[in-house]
């Protein structure tokens, strides 16, 4: 695997992407408060929206690929509608949809534009429509932060799990709000969560440099992904579309490739000069996206680049 | 570089684990039978004990770590630039040298775990040190700081010159192997601590995350008592379903990944490769066109990924359309309505339901059914009582235009929800037509002679020929957004031109 794609155009740290579902576009957040929309394709910048707050750590593209949603530090979660037209400026038609007492940590749509859930620092997720910004359901349960969620690829897609700062992984019923199964085994804070494409487990990414994989119908851990020289924490794991392979990416700067089936280390990829902070594969599986905290060495004549595409 | 002030102050250890991991990697390096072999540098006039070359620590880290070159290099290059591991000549850059050049394990006392504020009145001793020794010797960003901080604590300056002062006195009193050797730790404890501009800082941290436990939870209403309370009930509660929960033995989970990643092996990308070239190394979108959601004539591939699962056949669009095709046909048993594939139905939001098209027989309705609860249920909230009236007229009433069959009992909790009509009221209907679908209407359309030919029919596309001459680049269509495409108000279908 090697990198196939350098986005340039972060001038600070970029802390949160999301892919969106035509398998090419991108939108990615910084902690500058720059949300910028790539084509990662063609590396051209589409859209290009400055969030009044810094450190904005959740991004994420609507299903229809028509919006996009973020926030950070202003505790809330803003749909900003994705136009062409020159005349429109994009953050005049934002929408305030969620309301959090502490940061946002991490957005998703649910099945479609209408709904999105957030994962907060006060401790709390919840459930919001987008039109009218009214709290649909919350979900309380978590002792501390809660730095990232994932929604189930279920039948029934009511589910998703939620990970925090108290060590645990909690999956909720978006339905009634209810916690239906916990688990507790990181030393750490887990900074990522994402379900196996079969959606009967999840794996979970912590500062405590291990990988887990939780399976939901034995309800417990059954493998962990570590090695002795690994010593920094995981920020943001993916799998590859058939589950196989798992992404991680790790504070120490680099990526470690995991045999989900074995257990075992297949590659490491190094390629970014600060943590890796976000890492997504794309809809299609072809490719997956890596942002890290690199920012511009002018010093030095080369550009570290903070957003890569490999394949 | 000012770093913030915040992102040092705030942390705890616990929120820095990595950091008591590397000490213990360095104490372990310091072992004298196990460790690093050490060895005394000779430098200029004097000798330095205790010194080892970035080649012992590379070899030490492969050989301990059983890991490749390249990232016992990377690791050794992060404890120098935590400041575990300094470099005695020319330490100004803190990086790991493969050449003789000796490094000495830092003195716990710099350790970055201490969690020393690293003061201003400190930086500025340690500077006012340096220009006296050097004579104005100070490196740009260096100078900045100094006249930064003499502007800022000018009324202390006194103290600050007299304590550089009597340092550079008291080391003077030293043997001139450890002078060097503090001077050096000294000075890796600031490269860490103020590193120069355009080298990130192994400091920052984000933004400060609280791991206090439950009775910080912040909850719109009630006293802090009730909140604890709530917690734990809920606490109990959660463990009491858990006890009662039904476990699948691990070895079954296991063995249904095993199949799960077999099964989809050929169609992961990353793992097998895609035909005719994954777009991403060659440049070239056709995979992307081949597979568009509205693609006239499947992949080979996709459509054996319809076998899979009902979810995901229902998933594509191009999928779904064949199922309802085959499920028109097979009540009818004549031909079924035009619903050609090229015109596929746009994936989250169906036609309306309610149209003026021919009747199709009640394995269709089904579907129809399932996907208005759909809309329903992943809808806006403001639209949730008209979509249920809606729903009830087209599918429930008793002589609804296209009624489908549920069982009663369902139907009797589903008319009584229907009271209060919320998003989640046609849940119990969805799923029982849901099931039925899957474990009749599913198995047969995979049976039967439309899936076969479609399967016959789809098509395998070649491998891309490599290019004789990789470095001419062809250019990278783009194309356009789906927020461009026509009616494309955040509701309505994506791509097609929607049906009648």
């Amino acid at each position: 695997m090697k990198t196939r794609r350098t986005l340039k155009g972060h001038g600070n740290k970029v802390l949160c992407m999301d892919w969106c579902k035509d398998k090419r576009r991108i939108v990615s957040s910084s902690q500058d408060g720059k949300v910028i929309v790539w084509d990662s394709f063609t590396t051209n910048k589409e859209h290009a929206v400055t969030m009044p707050c810094t450190w904005v750590m959740a991004c994420a593209y609507a299903p229809s690929g028509c919006a996009i949603a973020c926030g950070g530090l202003d505790n809330k979660c803003s749909v900003y509608p994705l136009t062409f037209d020159k005349n429109e400026n994009m953050a005049a038609k934002k929408k305030s949809v969620a309301m959090h007492t502490n940061y946002l940590s991490a957005c998703s749509f649910t099945n479609s534009d209408m709904q999105i859930l957030t994962a907060s620092g006060d401790g709390t997720c919840a459930l919001w429509d987008v039109e009218s910004g009214q709290l649909l359901q919350s979900f309380h349960g978590h002792g501390a932060d809660v730095l990232c969620l994932d929604l189930a690829p279920s039948e029934t897609g009511n589910t998703f799990v939620s990970g925090g700062c108290d060590k645990k992984a909690m999956v909720w019923d978006m339905r009634s709000g209810q916690c239906v199964q916990a688990f507790e085994t990181h030393e750490s804070d887990i900074n990522s969560v994402r379900y196996y494409p079969s959606g009967d487990a999840f794996a979970s990414g912590s500062d405590d440099a291990t990988c887990r994989l939780y399976d939901l119908r034995a309800d417990r851990e059954v493998a962990i992904y570590s090695k002795e020289s690994i010593i920094f924490g995981a920020s943001s794991v993916d799998f590859s579309l058939s589950g196989r392979l798992l992404f991680a990416g790790y504070n120490d700067y680099t990526i470690n490739v995991w045999d989900v089936l074995k257990g075992s280390r297949v590659s490491i990829l190094f390629g970014h000069e600060n943590r890796v902070s976000t890492l997504r594969v794309s809809p299609d599986g072809t490719a997956f996206c890596s942002g890290s905290w690199d920012h511009t060495l002018r010093t030095k004549n080369y550009l570290f680049v903070s957003l890569q595409v490999w394949a | 570089m000012a770093a913030g002030p915040a992102s040092h102050g705030g942390l705890r250890r616990a929120q820095r684990p990595h950091l008591s991991k590397m000490e213990r990697m360095v104490v372990s390096m310091q072992d004298p039978d196990q460790g690093v072999k050490m060895r005394s540098q000779r430098l200029l006039i004097t000798v330095i004990p205790h010194a080892v070359t970035g080649n012992d620590i590379m070899e030490w880290l492969i050989h301990k770590y059983c890991i490749t070159e390249e990232e016992a290099l990377h690791l050794g290059t992060l404890l120098v630039r935590h400041g575990y591991l300094y470099p005695l000549r020319d330490p100004c850059h803190l990086e790991l040298r493969l050449d003789e050049t000796p490094y000495r394990f830092q003195t716990p006392y710099f350790w970055m775990s201490t969690l020393w504020p690293a003061a201003e009145l400190d930086y500025a001793i340690y500077l006012a040190k340096k220009n006296i020794r050097k004579r104005g010797g100070l490196f740009d960003h260096e100078k900045e700081h100094y006249d930064q901080l003499h502007r800022k604590i000018s009324h202390t300056w006194d103290l600050v010159v007299m304590q550089a002062r009597e340092q550079l006195w008291a080391a003077k009193q030293r043997r001139k192997g450890d002078r060097l050797v503090i001077a050096c730790q000294e000075q890796t404890y600031w490269l860490v601590n103020r590193p120069p501009p355009g080298v990130p800082s192994v400091l920052e941290q984000g933004p400060e995350r609280n791991s206090c436990t439950a009775g910080r939870v912040q909850m719109p209403t009630g006293p802090f008592q009730t909140k604890t309370v709530d917690f734990y009930r809920r606490e109990v509660e959660c463990l009491r379903k858990a006890l009662g929960r039904a476990r699948v033995k691990s070895s079954v989970c296991l063995e249904a990944y095993l199949k799960f990643s077999s099964q989809r092996g050929p169609h992961d990308p990353i793992m097998s490769g895609c035909l005719p070239s994954n777009p991403w190394v060659t440049d070239n979108d056709t995979y992307w066109a081949m597979n568009a959601p509205s693609a006239a004539v499947p992949t080979r591939l996709r459509v054996e990924q319809w076998a899979f699962s009902f979810r995901e056949l229902l998933e594509d669009p191009v999928g779904r359309a064949h199922f309802m095709d085959f499920l028109s046909k097979e009540f009818s048993g004549e031909k079924p309505p035009p619903r050609l594939p090229a015109r596929a139905p746009p994936p989250r939001f169906p036609p309306a339901w309610g149209g003026p098209d021919p009747v199709p027989g009640p394995p269709a309705e089904n579907l129809s059914f399932w996907e208005a609860c759909e809309e329903l249920r992943h809808g806006g909230q403001a639209q949730v009582p008209a979509l249920v009236d809606a729903v009830y007229q087209q599918f429930l009433a008793p002589g609804a235009a296209r009624w489908v069959n549920i069982d009663s009992r369902t139907m009797e909790r589903t008319l009584v929800g229907l009271g209060r009509p919320h998003r989640h009221v046609l849940d119990d209907a969805q799923l029982h037509i849901y099931m039925l679908m899957k474990k009749d209407s599913y198995p047969r359309f995979l049976k039967s002679d439309l899936y076969k030919d479609l399967l016959a029919e789809a098509v395998v596309p070649p491998k891309t020929k490599r290019r004789v001459f990789p470095f001419m680049r062809k250019p990278r269509h783009s194309s356009p957004s789906p927020a461009l495409l026509p009616a494309s108000a955040s509701r309505e279908p994506s791509g097609g031109d929607g049906e009648a």
